[in-house]
């Protein structure tokens, strides 16, 4: 931090370097940020189509967008996808972590085998779990082969139950990475804390549910901020899991607004999902920044 | 993470241990499965997946599959197998790595140490630029690129990349410096040490944990990115798009163990990583982006 008095010290090429250096960075940002971000919420308010075009049409497309059925399904499908994968990922990270913390013998190979599936791409995870949960050669048929000749799993292939394959293989994903949050937040947690409250004859369960889990509110908003995050813009995993299908039925924002921008030349309507799917980050992402950088200064 | 001890003063009965191994080994299991899946089904002739069982052993072992996956799959027309995309993707990830973390560097020194009125806001807005869905940009991405002529090149995605990678290599060199004392870069510039000297000879020697931090997060990334690559590769796809390509293809035979050698051959980079530097990089994630 200068001071006029250190300021003589040096040249004012010195000054003006570190914001000369920094200029690219936020330039890069500026622009291709929050640029971008304008050019597709005025491109939202146009009647482009397989080009972008200037022709305003006010709200036109998020009148259409909201009147479309496919859009109804990608908001149905967000909504039971994010709030399982977050629900799911956070109880069993948190169960996880919890059940580690134990003292537990080989702790050092469990954690890197529940951890391993965060450095894969959506891709490869939606690729093994594909065909995994294929009825032909997955799961129900090693079933059948093994006896369990009534045994029947074609949710990949059902129009209700497709959304479920694809929380099983984010929560597959990501879970690991949740516990590794809790755990390094129960590892934080002062022992003394916990030897009172055992004196004062707390019970386990009384300890986790009264002291442990509400000094872990950092962790939980982190994992919170981070799944939400996630799971809207989760594109890849539904592309190489089902496609979006069978039909439409696993289509999510992030594959209406790709499909409907570059395929079916709707530019207007594909630019005005997006327009949605920030404003429902945002929602959850700026209080959040907002916080942690008030909090810092 | 490994630093911290192991110690609790939460004591648990001998069925409760019980109970809590067996419930930890299932799950070792279940994060697992899809990968022996994977591995053996990708050592197997086509005809035990189809005709067989997907959780049995090779009965006759074969390393055809991986050799069809790498050089003569056939990726959308071509029967190219992944090479060339692996090799696509290799160039696109080094450079943009490398320019995203130097950056972030320099940023995160100057946002810590070269402190300016505003900086604040200059700092936010960099860490917003993390977390906007990335649907957002994708038009605007598309005209800028094409303008630029430089749509369907590596240098292209390489751009792409270090431009949505800066927000996260900010964040994690602006964290890790700000716990610098900065009583030692106020005496560096009262003898005289200048703006990059002080970087080079005080920040940069002890800068080596959120390095690695930086270069594995952005390496996992960019290497198992698949919107931008699917967008903007063109002729230059990167391997999860070439990987996506061959597994999805309607035409012919469905090759499962082609398909699974191919994921294994799309993941190992990152997982090989991962096993390699994998603890300093949880490490290093729970002290940058956790406790902030």
């Amino acid at each position: 931090m200068p001071t006029p008095v250190q300021a003589d010290l040096r040249t004012r090429l010195q000054d003006w370097l570190p914001r000369l250096v920094l200029a690219p960075s936020f330039a890069t940002t500026l622009l291709f940020v929050y640029g971008f971000i304008l050019f597709t919420l005025l491109l939202s308010f146009t009647g482009s189509r397989m080009l972008p075009n200037w022709t305003f049409v006010g709200f036109d497309n998020y009148q259409r967008l909201f009147g479309l059925q496919h859009w109804q399904i990608a908001l149905k499908n967000i909504a039971i996808f994010a709030s399982l994968y977050i629900a799911i990922c956070t109880a069993l990270g948190l169960l996880l972590a919890i059940f580690l913390d134990q003292k537990i013998r080989g702790e050092g190979v469990l954690r890197p085998i529940y951890l391993y599936p965060m450095a894969l791409s959506f891709i490869v995870t939606g690729t093994a779990w594909k065909w995994f949960l294929d009825p032909g050669i997955g799961l129900e048929r090693v079933m059948h082969l093994w006896g369990w000749e009534s045994f029947t799993f074609t949710w990949i292939k059902s129009n209700t139950m497709a959304i479920y394959c694809i929380v099983i293989a984010a929560v597959w994903q990501s879970s690991g990475f949740v516990m590794a949050m809790f755990l390094a937040g129960l590892r934080g947690i002062d022992n003394e804390v916990l030897k009172a409250a055992q004196i004062d004859g707390a019970s386990n369960w009384q300890l986790y549910r009264r002291i442990v889990i509400p000094l872990l509110r950092p962790a939980f908003l982190s994992a919170f901020v981070i799944l939400a995050h996630l799971a809207i813009k989760s594109y890849d995993l539904v592309i190489a899991l089902t496609g979006g299908g069978p039909g439409r039925s696993t289509e999510m924002p992030a594959t209406f607004m790709y499909s409907y921008t570059f395929t079916r030349n709707q530019m207007g309507v594909g630019a005005a999902s997006a327009v949605i799917m920030l404003m429902t980050i945002a929602a959850i992402m700026v209080p959040y920044l907002y916080a942690e950088l008030k909090e810092k200064k | 993470m490994s630093a911290v001890t192991q110690d609790t003063a939460v004591s648990t009965g001998r069925v409760a241990r019980a109970f809590i191994y067996l419930l930890l080994i299932l799950f070792a299991l279940f994060y697992l499965l899809p990968l022996y899946v994977m591995g053996v089904n990708s050592l197997k002739p086509l005809q035990e997946i189809t005709g067989g069982n997907m959780m049995a052993l090779p009965a006759t072992w074969t390393l055809e599959p991986w050799r069809a996956a790498w050089s003569s799959a056939q990726i959308g027309v071509q029967p190219t197998g992944l090479k060339p995309y692996f090799i696509n993707s290799i160039l696109m990830v080094v450079p943009a790595v490398a320019i995203s973390t130097v950056l972030g560097a320099l940023n995160g020194y100057i946002l810590t140490k070269w402190r300016f009125r505003g900086d604040t806001i200059v700092y936010g807005l960099m860490l917003f630029s993390c977390f906007i869905p990335f649907q957002i940009v994708l038009i605007p991405m598309a005209v800028v690129l094409g303008k630029l002529g430089l749509a369907g090149t590596v240098p292209g995605l390489i751009l792409v990349h270090v431009v949505y990678g800066l927000g996260f290599t900010t964040l994690y060199f602006r964290n890790y410096y700000a716990a610098f004392p900065t009583e030692l870069v106020r005496a560096a510039m009262m003898d005289g040490a200048g703006f990059f000297r002080i970087f080079w000879r005080i920040l940069l020697p002890v800068s080596g944990p959120i390095a690695v931090v930086s270069i594995i997060w952005q390496f996992t990334n960019i290497w198992n990115d698949f919107l931008f690559g699917v967008s903007f590769g063109g002729t230059s796809q990167p391997m999860t798009a070439a990987l996506n390509n061959l597994v999805q293809s309607s035409t012919g035979v469905k090759e499962y163990n082609v398909h699974f050698a191919a994921a294994i051959l799309a993941a190992l980079p990152t997982l090989v990583v991962y096993v390699v530097a994998g603890r300093y990089f949880v490490r290093g994630l729970m002290a940058g982006s956790v406790k902030g």
